[in-house]
């Protein structure tokens, strides 16, 4: 790492055992995130169904005033 | 230290009609506002909002700005009647703010709560837009939990954080604003343009960043400042400050709202404590903070003032790493479970998205919003300037289950979500047990009729009979709970039987 150096966090021993673990690293979350990576093609046809027809109308139609 | 604190989130949302871009925003932020007290019982009219303590122009700086200067659209406390205005029974304000509804959660005290109340509000925006999509004569109304229509309009959503007044300004300011530079990483809502009117192609990570034009300013509606310098308490001012924090993304993702209220919240605690003893001090903020957002490879190196050079997630490690070690010398062993859940999501989240952003993909809203951008890209070749991704970018925030695409990937399984639905349902129209938000909105739910005004520090009862308003200050926000107030209510049937009691109990 340029620059700087850190100490990578550890998990620590009195950390709660309820506190959720870093997920990605196991191979339960890497096998998940490739079910999800499968499921791209289906999510992209559900969103098809949904998606205003017209996108060019619906976005030049979307003006907004300014708030805080 | 602990994440804990007196918070709350206000959600401006963004609103049109199906078809007709010239509706009047200001008159249709009164109908929803409107739709949802009527379906409630209330009218806005009649629990209506009490200004005596609001003081938009107070600066935390330590002066006034005076009236006559102050842009029309500062002046929060003028009260107009055309312009809807509800407290409601979970203790939150619904309300029109400037050409926009606006869901002001009530205090809590923990992320958790937090997050829990505002998705309250999303679902209180979404029974509005059902009701009046059934009201005869109107096209109806759609409401998004957005930040930009991408064409130059921003609108906010804003945190506040309740602070000892003896903690100077200055220790926030300079702490606060290298935080805010990278805080964005983990909880930019994504957006497809660059620049505040989009003029050029490409994906962003957050939807307000481009909206900031200064440092420290009083501002909220034009050049906006990281710093926001609003000193308008709510509580007993020579105690407390409430920091607004204005440079925030509206999040549906709960572990990036989680981390935003979270994480900003042990910062402060560390400022509080003079416990962060690392310059983090960044060279041009407002420049980098842009440049961060405009790179979602999250490449981009920050300089410091000391000429060391970063990226967001190194600089964010910096503030976690000071966290870490603060907790383990004074609390090492004993640390609340809040905190526990947000220094460990903290640390997962930061490790991921330095290997690859994507990993982040049911955590964090950009993330989540820049893969299926990315899958239309790829399936269908489209230059970031197509119009569809324009319109995905905007329909993401649909509060519609069945049209807003966040909640159609969340249904899908593809969101990590933390707060049950049935939580969220609750809350509507429950309060929060544990501040003074308890007591206004048990006030609301059972006196309603009697209650001529209520704000967020105080609670003005109109007594048949009487001709003077009598007022109940509610000036410390954690008193004012169901442990403190709870029976009393329980066994007080109308208001002059309660006004009875607490006068007896302060006598």
């Amino acid at each position: 790492m340029p620059n700087q150096e850190h100490s990578r966090p550890q998990r620590r021993d009195e950390t709660p055992d309820e506190a959720p673990e870093p997920t990605a690293a196991t191979p339960e979350a890497t096998a998940r995130k490739d079910a999800l990576d499968d499921d791209i093609d289906s999510v992209l046809d559900e969103i098809d169904g949904v998606l205003e027809a017209n996108a060019e109308e619906f976005v030049r139609g979307f003006v907004q005033k300014g708030g805080q | 230290m602990t994440v804990r604190r007196v918070m709350g989130i206000e959600t401006e949302y963004g609103i049109s009609v199906p078809g007709d871009p010239t509706a009047n925003p200001m008159l249709l932020s009164g109908y929803v506002v409107n739709a949802y007290a009527s379906m409630r019982g209330s009218r806005s009219g009649r629990a209506g909002w009490d200004y005596e303590d609001e003081m938009p122009l107070h600066d935390a700086r330590g002066f006034e700005v005076a009236r006559q200067v102050a842009d029309a659209s500062q002046l929060t406390d003028e009260e107009d009647p055309t312009l809807a205005n509800v407290v409601l029974t979970n203790g939150a304000r619904l309300y029109v703010d400037h050409a926009h509804p606006e869901y002001s959660s009530p205090e809590v005290t923990s992320p958790r709560a937090a997050l829990r109340w505002d998705r309250a509000g999303e679902r209180i925006m979404l029974e509005s837009v059902r009701r009046l999509s059934t009201a005869p004569g109107t096209a109806g109304v759609n409401l998004y939990k957005n930040n930009t229509d991408g064409k130059g309009a921003s609108y906010g959503t804003h945190e506040n954080y309740l602070m000892p007044r003896e903690t100077p300004f200055s220790e926030i300011t300079h702490h606060l604003i290298p935080f805010f530079v990278a805080r964005q990483v983990m909880c930019g809502a994504g957006r497809v343009g660059i620049g505040q009117d989009s003029t050029q192609a490409g994906f962003q990570i957050a939807q307000r960043s481009d909206f900031f034009e200064v440092e420290v300013g009083l501002e909220t509606t034009l050049k906006r400042p990281i710093i926001n310098t609003r000193d308008e308490p709510h509580a007993v001012a020579d105690l407390y400050r409430r920091l607004h924090v204005i440079i925030g993304d509206a999040n549906q993702c709960d572990v990036a709202g989680l981390l935003k209220m979270g994480t900003t919240s042990l910062v402060l605690a560390m400022i509080e404590d003079h416990a962060l003893s690392v310059d983090l001090s960044v060279r041009k903020p407002v420049a980098t903070l842009h440049a961060v957002s405009h790179d979602p490879g999250l490449q981009e190196l920050v300089e410091l003032r000391d000429g060391r050079t970063m990226t967001a997630v190194q600089l964010l490690w910096a503030y976690y790493e000071q966290a870490d070690r603060y907790l383990q010398s004074r609390h090492a062993g004993a640390i609340d479970d809040d905190t526990s859940e947000v220094m460990s999501r903290w640390s997962s989240v930061l490790t991921r998205l330095e290997r690859d952003p994507m990993e982040c993909v049911r955590e964090i809203d950009w993330v989540a919003k820049l893969a299926l951008l990315q899958g239309y890209r790829d399936r269908d070749g489209l230059e970031w300037s197509n119009p569809r991704l324009k319109a995905i970018d905007i329909q993401w925030s649909d509060v519609r289950p069945e049209k807003g695409l966040f909640h159609r990937m969340s249904g899908r399984g593809r969101i990590e979500s933390l707060i049950e639905d049935a939580a969220v349902e609750a809350a509507m129209t429950n309060p929060p047990e544990d501040t003074r938000a308890y007591f206004r909105g048990r006030c609301l739910e059972k006196y309603s009729a009697e209650i001529a005004a209520a704000s967020w520090d105080s609670v003005i009862f109109e007594l048949p009979g009487q001709s003077a308003l009598q007022r109940i200050p509610m000036l410390e926000p954690l008193r004012g709970t169901r442990e403190g107030v709870g029976d009393l209510i329980d066994r007080s049937p109308d208001a002059s039987a309660l006004l009875r009691e607490l006068a007896a109990a302060n006598g």
